[in-house]
């Protein structure tokens, strides 16, 4: 028998294992995603060309026409203009168009930005108030509340458009951003707040007390004591918050049209010459997915901490 | 520095009385300890006068001021909590600046004030130190410094050297004795040990069920116990009780048990009831061969010093502390017997004790 390891670690055949799944996870999870990045570096042809192609000569031009509006001209035309200044102008006139403006898609993006933080800070912040209030002060039917904060997730969001569509009508909160940070807020609201509440029972109430006996008020205390301890949950609180108005598609298609229009309804629709244009469309969602990528990077290390919070006492 | 003054303080949570009509004076610049098993409610009278609880009814002052119902900001104390509660995202130095910060001092000011206390407390080599990577003794010493920076009115102390083990205990308490002599801050301190509570306390606080029993010097508490609880709790081992079925008299000076007399310091109170006790400590016993209480040995505990022998008699087990020499064999035959007056009579019905001219 090999006694050389604990008996609380893991056989290395299970460790294999373990890795192996998990590869053989990664890999399945990553093809989609890999062959839409590859799709983004394509030209029109041989993105929809069959059977498909895995090795191609890389271009930019999904990412010109993801930003650029463009018209075809005649060759003449293209011959009485000066000569292309950047590399994109060029790229374009290659295929006897001239690029007309800029297309729509930086404003969604910036509109998906500030609904998306927005949405995020809102539900952070006004679920971390909730929740430390739920934690520590005698609230009248608190149990019931909880309950009743939880409920409003237990239907698909989707199931009351029509009266969310209604009222953001008639209260002018419709393809405006507050409406859809809104929106979103309640929508994170229920998740933040029970999140955060097991995260606000582990920190010892006495931290706040000790603020409050060095001269500060609850709500000073809070904010230098409590909030700077909760980070860990914060931060996963934040994540789940971001992913869901970053992604959420249902909602944005029915309230937005321009003003507020949010990425994720936008990219589908670009439309190159003769049907969708893929590069394009694989550019925009490459694009799109780097910001919620980044910030769960940035965040990794407390969202780790975060799912296993409470599994170990500190 | 200011004294502290409660008066018929009480405080219910629900149908839970956890503090009744408690009445105390501190002196300005007193170590006063609030001593009692757990549940006596000697942490909730201390978080009263801190305001991390408001009182049912009652009064207190700080100095001249009644500051029962202001929020503990408002009060200038300093409260060690028995976990530190140290700021574990602050490193030691911006722990012990906190409670300046708040308080619009300087930058310089606040320096100097952290370096002091830092140096009082001989923590300055380790102001940068992060608190989770402390020990528990340093711990305790920040703590104790986030809590002098300020110079507050009164200290208040909850249990703060009840995480800490045995060894290291004992000289915390050293250094913090020394530390109020050299300070001379008005200082609360809840413990349930009493021996951290007489080596520490200028006067002592017992408390029981949510009532302050007995509030005294750690000598008088020890050698003239108002009640029985006081009796058996102060002390290690507490004191003997003997169950007497006999009323006692003005100027009673003996007692009958067993048939042997036993002389008692003279009474001055007649008791209310035929069930009495009679009290005497380990040390006031002594082992004979005669002319006193027939028992056989039990046990025998060795303290290197002294020895305690536990004696099983018709009223139970009564313990006697005697010399190391004292040679005793279990399940031997032997008497017990007091070796001089130090005895307290507590009335059965009120388990206070008797007026006497020992207890005078």
């Amino acid at each position: 028998m090999d006694t050389s390891r604990s008996y609380l670690e893991p056989s290395s055949f299970s460790k294999k294992l373990a890795a192996t799944i998990i590869i053989v996870y990664t890999v399945i999870t990553l093809i989609p995603i890999s062959w839409m990045v590859m799709t983004s570096f394509k030209n029109v042809n041989s993105a929809i060309s069959y059977p498909p192609e895995v090795l191609f000569e890389p271009s930019l031009e999904g990412y010109v026409n993801l930003f650029t509006n463009r018209s075809r001209q005649s060759q003449e035309y293209l011959d009485s203009l000066p000569a292309p200044e950047t590399w994109y102008e060029e790229l374009v006139r290659s295929r006897e168009m001239v690029i007309t403006g800029p297309s729509k898609f930086l404003g969604r993006y910036s509109n998906s930005m500030i609904i998306g933080f927005g949405s995020t800070f809102a539900s952070v912040f006004l679920g971390a108030l909730a929740a430390y209030a739920f934690s520590r002060f005698r609230v009248p039917l608190k149990d019931d509340l909880l309950f009743f904060i939880l409920s409003t997730r237990m239907f698909p969001p989707i199931a009351v458009a029509v009266p969310i569509f209604i009222m953001y009508r008639k209260l002018g909160l419709g393809d405006t951003h507050l409406g859809m940070i809104i929106l979103y807020t309640v929508v994170n609201l229920s998740l933040a707040v029970w999140l955060l509440k097991g995260f606000m029972d582990e920190i010892p109430k006495e931290y706040e007390e000790a603020a409050m006996i060095d001269g500060y008020s609850r709500l000073q205390a809070f904010f230098k004591v409590v909030l700077p301890q909760a980070m860990t949950g914060i931060a996963a609180t934040a994540i789940f918050c971001m992913i869901f108005s970053w992604n959420e598609y249902a909602f944005a298609v029915l309230l937005t049209q321009f003003n507020a229009q949010t990425a994720p309804p936008f990219i589908p629709t670009i439309i190159g010459e003769g049907g969708l244009d893929w590069p394009a469309i694989g550019a925009g969602t490459t694009l799109f997915l780097l910001p919620v990528m980044i910030f769960t990077i940035i965040l990794r290390k407390h969202l780790l901490r975060g799912i296993t919070f409470g599994a170990v006492r500190k | 520095m200011s004294k502290i003054k409660i008066v018929n303080l009480q405080k219910s949570f629900g149908d839970f009385t956890a503090v009744k009509n408690s009445n105390l004076t501190i002196n300005d610049k007193e170590f006063f300890v609030l001593l009692g098993p757990s549940g006596c409610g000697k942490t909730t009278t201390l978080r009263m006068i801190a305001g991390l609880e408001l009182p049912t009814s009652g009064e207190i002052y700080l100095g001249d001021e009644e500051v029962g119902m202001l929020r503990a900001s408002e009060r200038d104390i300093a409260f060690v909590f028995q976990l530190f509660a140290l700021y574990p995202h602050m490193n030691v130095k911006n722990n012990l600046s906190f409670p300046l910060k708040m308080q619009g001092y300087s930058r310089s000011e606040i320096k100097t004030r952290v370096e002091e206390a830092a140096k009082l407390l001989r923590i300055d080599h380790i102001l940068n130190s992060n608190i989770s990577s402390l020990s528990g003794g340093d711990r305790q010493r920040v703590a104790l410094g986030r809590a002098l920076v300020r110079r507050p009115k009164a200290f208040l102390m909850d249990e703060p050297l009840g995480t800490l083990d045995a060894e290291f205990r004992e000289l915390m308490c050293l250094e913090l004795k020394k530390l109020h002599i050299n300070i001379g801050a008005t200082t609360v301190y809840v413990t349930h040990d009493q021996l951290e509570a007489m080596s520490l306390a200028d006067r002592i606080a017992v408390m029981d069920g949510g009532e302050i029993l007995q509030a005294d010097e750690p000598s008088v508490i020890y050698n003239k116990p108002a009640t029985k609880f006081v009796a058996s709790f102060i002390g290690s081992p507490g004191m003997n009780f003997i169950s007497i079925d006999q009323g006692i008299s003005n100027e009673q000076s003996t007692l009958n048990i067993e048939g042997t007399n036993f002389n008692i310091p003279k009474q001055y109170e007649i008791s209310k009831g035929k069930k009495n006790s009679f009290g005497i400590r380990p040390e006031n016993l002594s082992l004979t061969n005669e002319g006193g209480l027939k028992g056989s040995v039990f046990g025998v505990e060795y303290l290197g010093s002294r020895k305690i022998v536990t004696v099983k008699t018709n009223f139970g087990e009564i313990k006697v502390k005697t010399d190391i020499s004292t040679s005793v064999k279990i399940n031997e035959n032997v008497q017990v017997k007091p070796s001089n007056d130090n005895i307290i009579i507590f009335d059965g019905e009120t388990d206070k004790s008797l007026k006497s001219e020992f207890m005078n």
